[in-house]
């Protein structure tokens, strides 16, 4: 399906268009917000999702407006909060399809905790994480996912923070699905929203988002046609770690090192074939994580890192109140409000 | 030897000992015991901070005290007349706890050089020698020992039978106060079931101490309390969090809505999550939280998707969630938040009482954030109280605090068994699916209680977005216009204020309009303010007492009724909160009074203030 096809409203069926709110969008112009609002509204659109059964919860932050703009249920909620209100919304209603919206401050500096214990209870739900690597919304302060020695308003001589590897993190809390995306590539990133639109536990998609104002450019070096060929690792399920700027270069484990190989010296046969459901290599892989300016920088990996089934929260809650009902009996007020031990004053 | 009966109208009792002596469950039958034979009673349990203190220290003196009597029982006693002590230490802590000339029964095994030394007292020491106890009437026993002797043909370890000496001292108090042994045998033969050894040697044990009190002759008194005259019906014995957690239960099923408990734990809270986590048949739903943050956040997200959401906690914990709170009052959802007082600030003591949260509960957030409060009176009251929170909470769809504290959250006292067609109804209102040809939804259009529709996600046509920035009147779209923003705050704090039309005037409980001087108290102190001015009453005093239960907004005649007395006295666990609310919205000269140690009043204490103020010119 083509972006033409999408956009189109056929009969009795929602148009990406349908799923905007008619306020104006307030984000700054250029920023990388608004192809990730779009790619959303287009999946939505495809997938033909029902605008009263979703809903989107964010935080603070210029990422966390997202909900204003989207035509569904909404809340724009406290800093780094939103997957606390998510967990107890999917506990209550399991039928919603529910999205979290954050950011690199949001979720990685306040709402660290939060988004941790998300992943490991594993709701069924679907996060995006803008990472842009800078406090926007507080005007480019140095966040938990800038690179050390960044400068900025706080930082005037350099921060000192070493910055955090969300995807690595996510993974050392057990997230069951993980993923990365970037704002300048639509057709990727829809392709991975989908994905974890299918995904029966709680999907974290990360997406390099560019800050036009106050960090232009961060990830131009994935996202810029003169570099990206040598920076970028596309990474798909069953193929062979393949990159470069004429798909010259792969990905070999020699043990558990990966090393860069040229491919006019080794046969793609022999290079690491990419598998999802691989906990140890997944970790290998969130670990691609050099500055690309590095001499012999392994490529930064985009796609789906890793799945796994898992029971999700929510279901097993349901199952737990099912059996307890199944042991004891459906709660009867009178006998609860009785107790076990009663007495009678005549 | 037949012994004399002494008949006594009031009798407190308190068991002393190590955590790991059994005290809390000696004191717990000898409570129900007590409820059965129609006494009416009230206890408290004091335990220490940590959970197992170093055996034998002053730290780790655990205390029960029960007050039990043939008439109208409001609190836990103020000192006691029987001091049970099983060891050095818990003599040491609690003597002061015991009336002049009261009776101490100790157990003289744990009054060895190794108790003493671990108590910090003179190894020499011994009671007989001990000139602090003169005037006292001292009985003791080896504990240790007589129950050693008692199941020598047993088979049982040591262990176990030092396990099983609390029986013992149970048995023997069963007999000073001529009460029926079959309540606790009942209760053994179900705690131990399928362990026979364990039923027939605490049993066993249970006579023995019943049978040393009939055959030793050091006390040649029984003393009988007879039963009080208390209304008919079905009685339970109810601990106060106990209540609560009830009260949540009963008001979702009442309102039918499903409740979710979002906590993380905390003392003095955390029995109503333990308490509700067993009821998970109700449909309950507890979710204990990776914080205090996100406890109340994941209550947010349930009531946000038609649930009764509620959080729990004390003090620091609702310091933690204080942003959280001002977002529901932004986003007018029903939220139940219950604030288990202890005292403060910082850790402050988390096993002592206090009521020193209040001003935090009505003042403490950013922005002009009103919430409704109610306080709970009594062990008992918590049910009611948590009721009418949850209420409030879902018929004016607004966050509500319920607040309680460690002295009544942990107390005990008699309720009257209730059916669930007793109970008031609670009306849960969600907005209607709305058609595309409807006129549009209007998220914060209001009722005539001023509350906007509850509109949960899943509902046809309602789609809309809430958040924590300024919302339009009506649209709740986001909106900065200053004339807005203070049309929403005045709306937000009227739609409060207009919960006075549906809560009950004040009354007086005790006196009359015109009396001298009015008590005025609200929280936890109602059982010992109403014993002070009942008997201050007694003596012939002019004097009245009001209880105020809702704290926010207050009653509509409360103002009214203040005028009516000549003064005012605000007795409060803290450093004088609730007056300052009363001065302020009234401009009434009320002269606090105030205790903060982490411990109730005393009778006797109140007594003499209210004396003192009503002799004052």
């Amino acid at each position: 399906m083509t972006e033409e096809t999408i956009v189109k409203s056929t009969e009795g069926k929602l148009a990406a268009k349908d799923y905007a709110t008619d306020q104006d969008v307030r984000w700054c112009p250029g920023c990388g917000d608004y192809s990730i609002l779009k790619q959303v509204q287009s999946v939505f659109a495809e997938l033909q999702l029902d605008r009263d059964e979703t809903v989107f919860i964010s935080g603070i932050g210029c990422s966390s407006r997202f909900p204003y703009y989207m035509n569904t249920y909404g809340m724009h909620s406290i800093h780094g909060r939103a997957p606390a209100f998510a967990s107890g919304l999917r506990s209550i209603n399991p039928d919603l399809n529910v999205w979290v919206i954050t950011g690199d401050g949001d979720s990685m500096s306040i709402g660290g905790n939060h988004f941790i214990h998300m992943l490991r209870r594993n709701f069924n739900m679907n996060v995006l994480l803008f990472n842009n690597q800078i406090y926007g919304l507080t005007k480019g302060q140095y966040s938990p996912t800038s690179e050390q020695g960044k400068v900025t308003k706080s930082s005037p001589i350099g921060s000192l923070d070493h910055p955090f590897n969300p995807l690595a993190l996510a993974l050392g809390a057990d997230s069951t699905f993980i993923a990365r995306s970037m704002d300048r590539d639509p057709k990727h990133m829809r392709a991975l929203l989908l994905r974890a639109e299918q995904h029966h536990g709680t999907s974290l998609v990360e997406i390099y988002q560019n800050c036009n104002i106050f960090n232009d450019g961060a990830f131009f070096t994935f996202t810029e046609k003169e570099t990206k060929g040598d920076t970028v690792l596309y990474i798909e399920q069953g193929k062979p770690l393949v990159f470069g700027a004429n798909n010259d270069k792969g990905i070999k484990l020699d043990g558990f090192k990966p090393v860069i190989v040229d491919l006019k010296d080794n046969s793609a046969n022999d290079l690491w074939i990419h598998d999802e459901t691989d906990r140890v290599k997944a970790s290998i892989l969130t670990r691609f994580f050099d500055d690309p300016a590095k001499e012999g920088a392994l490529p930064r990996p985009f796609g789906v890192f890793y799945v796994e089934q898992r029971d999700n929260y929510e279901d097993a809650l349901i199952a737990q109140l099912n059996k307890s009902i199944e042991i004891k009996g459906s709660g009867n007020l009178d006998a609860l409000l009785r107790g076990n031990n009663t007495w009678e004053i005549k | 030897m037949t012994a004399v009966k002494e008949i006594k109208e009031v009798v407190t009792i308190l068991f002393a000992g190590d955590s790991g002596d059994g005290i809390q469950l000696t004191g717990g039958q000898f409570t129900d015991t007590a409820a059965l034979m129609g006494n009416d009673i009230s206890t408290f349990p004091n335990f220490p901070a940590e959970i197992r203190a170093p055996i034998g220290t002053v730290a780790g003196v655990s205390g029960f005290q029960i007050n039990f009597g043939s008439v109208e029982i409001f609190t836990p006693g103020d000192q006691c007349d029987v001091l049970v002590v099983m060891n050095a230490a818990a003599l040491k802590v609690n003597l002061k706890n015991l009336k002049k000339g009261g009776v101490i029964i100790a157990n003289i095994s744990g009054f060895d050089k190794r108790n003493l030394r671990l108590a910090k007292m003179d190894e020499e020491y011994t009671i007989q020698d001990d000139k602090k106890l003169e005037g006292y009437k001292i009985h003791e026993v080896d504990v240790s020992k007589v129950t050693r002797e008692t199941l020598k043909d047993s088979g049982m370890g040591t262990k176990s039978v030092e396990r099983s000496k609390n029986m013992f001292v149970l048995g023997f108090l069963y007999w000073m106060y001529d009460r029926s042994l079959e309540s606790t045998i009942t209760f053994i033969e179900s705690k131990f079931k399928g362990k026979q050894d364990l039923i027939d040697t605490n049993i066993q044990v249970l006579k023995a101490g019943y049978n040393y009190g009939e055959t030793c002759e050091a006390f040649p008194t029984q003393v009988e309390v007879k039963p009080a005259d208390i209304e008919k019906g079905v009685y339970r014995n109810i601990i106060g969090n106990e209540a609560a957690a009830i009260g949540l239960i009963a008001a979702a099923k009442k309102s039918g809505l499903e409740l979710f408990y979002g906590t993380y734990p905390i003392t003095p809270a955390s029995d109503i999550l333990h308490t509700l986590s067993k009821h998970k048949n109700f449909g309950v739903k507890t979710y204990q939280a990776e914080d205090e943050i996100a406890a109340i956040c994941s209550a947010m997200g349930a009531s946000y998707g038609g649930a009764l959401g509620i959080t729990a906690s004390s003090g620091p914990g609702i310091a933690l969630k204080g942003e959280a709170i001002g977002l529901a009052v932004s986003l007018e959802l029903p939220l139940v938040i219950i604030n288990v007082q202890r005292g403060g600030p910082s850790t402050g003591l988390p096993t002592k009482t206090e009521q020193s949260d209040l001003l935090q509960v009505m003042y403490g957030r950013n922005g002009e954030a009103p919430v409704p409060i109610i306080a709970a009176q009594s062990p008992t009251d918590c049910f009611d109280a948590a009721y009418e929170a949850c209420r409030i909470a879902i018929e004016h769809v607004t966050p509500v605090f319920f607040l309680s504290d460690g002295y009544i959250a942990n107390g005990s006292e008699p309720w009257k068994v209730l059916k669930g067609e007793d109970l008031p109804s609670i009306t849960a209102t969600f907005a209607p699916e709305r058609k595309e040809e409807d006129a549009p939804f209007l998220p914060y259009s209001r009722n005539e209680k001023l509350a906007r529709p509850w509109a949960i996600p899943g509902t046809k046509g309602l789609a809309h977005r809430i958040g924590g920035i300024e919302k339009e009147n009506l649209t709740g779209n986001i909106s900065y216009d200053p004339d807005n923003h203070e049309l929403m705050t005045k709306l937000r704090q009227a739609k409060v204020d207009k919960i006075a039309d549906f809560i009950p005037e004040q009354q007086l409980d005790n006196g009359n309009e015109g009396d001298k001087l009015l008590v005025l108290s609200w929280g936890s102190t109602y059982g010992v303010v109403k014993t002070a001015v009942k008997e201050l009453r007694e003596e012939g005093k002019s004097l009245a007492h009001a209880h105020v239960r809702y704290m926010n907004p207050l009653p509509k005649n409360l103002g009214a009724l203040l005028s009516k007395f000549d003064k005012v006295l605000m007795p409060e666990m803290n450093n004088g909160q609730f007056v300052k609310i009363i001065r302020d919205k009234f401009l009434v000269p009320a002269i606090p009074y105030n205790k903060v140690q982490g411990l109730p009043f005393f009778t006797h204490e109140l007594k003499d203030k209210i004396t003192e103020v009503l002799n004052a010119k």
